[in-house]
């Protein structure tokens, strides 16, 4: 492996990430000055004074060139100050930010999920290709593909909250209990699979694909023509060489995971970013929606990132040649 | 019968005008047809779509008002045969004018991105260089967002509702379904066919319209019908939020929201509509498994 090669074609992917970050950021400042409404008046309700109202517009950079106030907007954003909330009169970045750890978890846990149980489903159904189980396993991975994520929820809540009383339905921690790792850990089952379902079964699918893809192909043809049994083939041969196509399949589904996360921390009561961005949308704050989707974003592109650079590292054949 | 009518056509008798070939129509037909899942999705949502229109005509009951009705009766009470909700509203008679907001504002927003797309995808892939860069280069922006959050935040700032909800779909579709274009145009646009045209002298727009468009389409026709399935689950999930269609206009996202309520106590008024949103969404997978298979020759089996 080059080396040198390799660290240029890094670097230039940093490079790259420039202009989508300054696109993300303009969009996001630019919302923000064509929402209808006057942010002064906003702030200091209908009584105020048009001295007063002056005089914050003036304070606030109101009356300032558009490009200096994207200019100093963008300064303080990447200083972390992401503005005051007028509704909450907080810090937008102390709302988001415990929310985005508690995302983290929960978007986390599920990822694992929709991984590794889409990836074993998918090899599973391949290696018994057009048995009864991998039937049984496409058709309802095709289902529970196209399920809507907050119905999931409601569905295992009835089940497992309900009828059966396994588990919480709400909330990261029971209001009287004893707290901990292993309380968090039971709310955390449910949301974790409304959240993992769709997405695992469409890493199923192409999981099941890639890995009927390479079995197809001459060298696997060899290894079992030498005798070995299907599972070594499956182990060593075809799974080595599906690995990087799992990978970005996965990748590419984290988009639709945290999309999919903003309706089960609605339904759980998960007190996370998608919650508090929907509830910041109803209330109509906008300062706290715009620092939401910049957090959201920000961490998308990077995770988008690790996974290509993940890739490069697994793949010898995306290496730059 | 079809290969004998063409094998027929060999024989026919001197001076017999030559038989058309078997049309695209027609082929195309006969593929999707044999299709069982395909024909299976048409028949759901021709009976969810027919059911909507209909929707004044067959509804038993008034969608918007108990009339008297027990609150929260369950399933296969006489007359309400999926009960009725928390206000004593039928639940069938939601779901048939349910139907009316929930494909509309799956349906709308994504054709709408379609032809928009077409445009910027057409553009951006025959006329490359600076065109394609910059086109394509704006619209990278939007995959930094995660195609429902985005729409979410765009809500955020016009404000929930109906409409607003459909023209947040509809921009953060644009990107995707441009990309499917672009793609296209770039898998025609060095084929030999399309050198010959422009090698006789045709104008820019003839090679969009004749040579281009026709192979563009079918690529774009099969994604925006998946993308419909995508979205009737999507804008069910805006809706169940409070940020697009509001109450008490029936949608099944909205019956779902509603119906969450009511949870511990009847849970039938949530689950009903989510199961019908279910299997519309995979009658549009179904249909655009269908029209791939018979739009393009490659993926036949």
């Amino acid at each position: 492996m080059d080396e040198a090669r390799v660290t240029i074609y890094v670097i230039q992917r940093l490079v790259g990430l420039v202009p989508v970050l300054f696109g993300i950021s303009i969009v996001i400042f630019l919302t923000m000055k064509l929402i209808p409404g006057d942010v002064a008046r906003a702030l200091l309700g209908p009584m105020a004074t048009d001295q007063s109202l002056a005089q914050l517009r003036h304070a606030l950079g109101l009356d300032e060139a558009i490009y200096v106030q994207y200019g100093k907007w963008l300064w303080r954003a990447l200083q972390g100050d992401l503005g005051l909330s007028p509704i909450v009169h907080k810090p937008v970045m102390d709302i988001l930010l415990p929310k985005f750890g508690n995302t983290l978890i929960l978007a986390g846990a599920s990822f694992f999920l929709a991984v590794v149980g889409g990836v074993a489903v998918g090899v599973l159904a391949a290696s018994r290709r057009h048995g009864l189980i991998d039937r049984a396993v496409m058709g309802a991975s095709l289902v529970i593909g196209n399920m809507p994520p907050f119905w999931l929820g409601l569905v295992l809540i009835v089940f497992f909250a309900i009828n059966l009383r396994w588990l919480p339905s709400l909330g990261m921690y029971s209001a009287r209990g004893p707290g901990g790792l292993e309380d968090l850990l039971a709310h955390l089952v449910l949301p974790t699979i409304a959240t993992a379902a769709a997405p695992g079964a469409i890493i199923a699918r192409m999981t099941r694909a890639s890995v009927l893809e390479i079995l197809g192909q001459d060298y696997i043809k060899v290894a079992r023509s030498k005798g070995l049994s299907d599972r070594a083939v499956l182990a060593t041969h075809a799974l080595r060489v599906a690995w990087p196509a799992i990978l970005t399949i996965s990748g590419l589904q984290l988009g639709y995971l945290l999309g999919g996360a903003v309706f089960t921390e609605e339904v759980f009561g998960w007190p996370g970013l998608g919650k508090q961005l929907v509830s910041s949308v109803i209330a109509r704050d906008v300062q706290v929606v715009q620092g939401a989707a910049l957090f959201i974003a920000l961490s998308f592109v990077l995770v988008n990132l690790a996974v290509d650079l993940l890739n490069l590292y697994l793949d010898p054949r995306s290496r730059p040649a | 019968m079809a290969t004998t009518t063409t094998a027929l056509t060999t024989v026919e008798p001197v001076g017999a005008r030559p038989r058309r070939a078997p049309g695209a129509l027609a082929g195309f037909l006969r593929v999707f047809l044999r299709d069982r899942q395909a024909v299976v999705g048409v028949v759901i949502i021709a009976i969810a779509g027919g059911a909507a229109l209909l929707a004044p005509l067959i509804s038993p009951w008034d969608p918007l008002s108990a009339g008297g009705a027990e609150r929260l009766s369950p399933i296969g009470t006489p007359g309400h045969l999926l009960g009725t909700d928390e206000q004593g509203r039928d639940i069938l008679s939601r779901l048939i004018w349910g139907g009316r907001a929930s494909l509309l504002v799956g349906i709308l927003p994504t054709v709408a991105a379609g032809l928009v797309a077409l445009a910027l995808g057409l553009s951006a892939g025959s006329a490359g260089g600076i065109t394609d860069h910059v086109i394509m280069r704006a619209l990278d922006v939007f995959f930094a967002f995660p195609l429902v959050l985005l729409a979410i935040a765009i809500v955020g700032v016009i404000g929930p509702g109906m409409q607003n909800q459909m023209f947040a779909l509809a921009v953060v579709l644009v990107p995707y379904s441009t990309r499917v274009v672009r793609t296209a145009t770039l898998s025609v646009k060095p084929l030999e066919f399309v050198e010959a045209a422009r090698a006789l002298g045709a104008s820019r727009a003839r090679l969009l319209a004749r040579h281009l468009l026709p192979n563009v389409l079918p690529p774009l026709v099969v994604y925006t019908t998946t993308l419909v399935g995508m979205m009737i689950v999507a804008s069910a999930g805006l809706s169940f939020l409070g940020l697009g269609v509001q109450p008490p206009t029936p949608d099944w996202g909205v019956m779902v929201g509603n119906g969450r309520l009511v949870l511990y106590r009847a849970a039938h008024v949530a689950t009903i509509p989510g199961i019908v949103i279910v299997v519309v969404a995979l009658a549009f997978n179904f249909v655009g498994d269908g029209l791939r298979e018979a739009l393009d020759p490659r993926a036949r089996r």
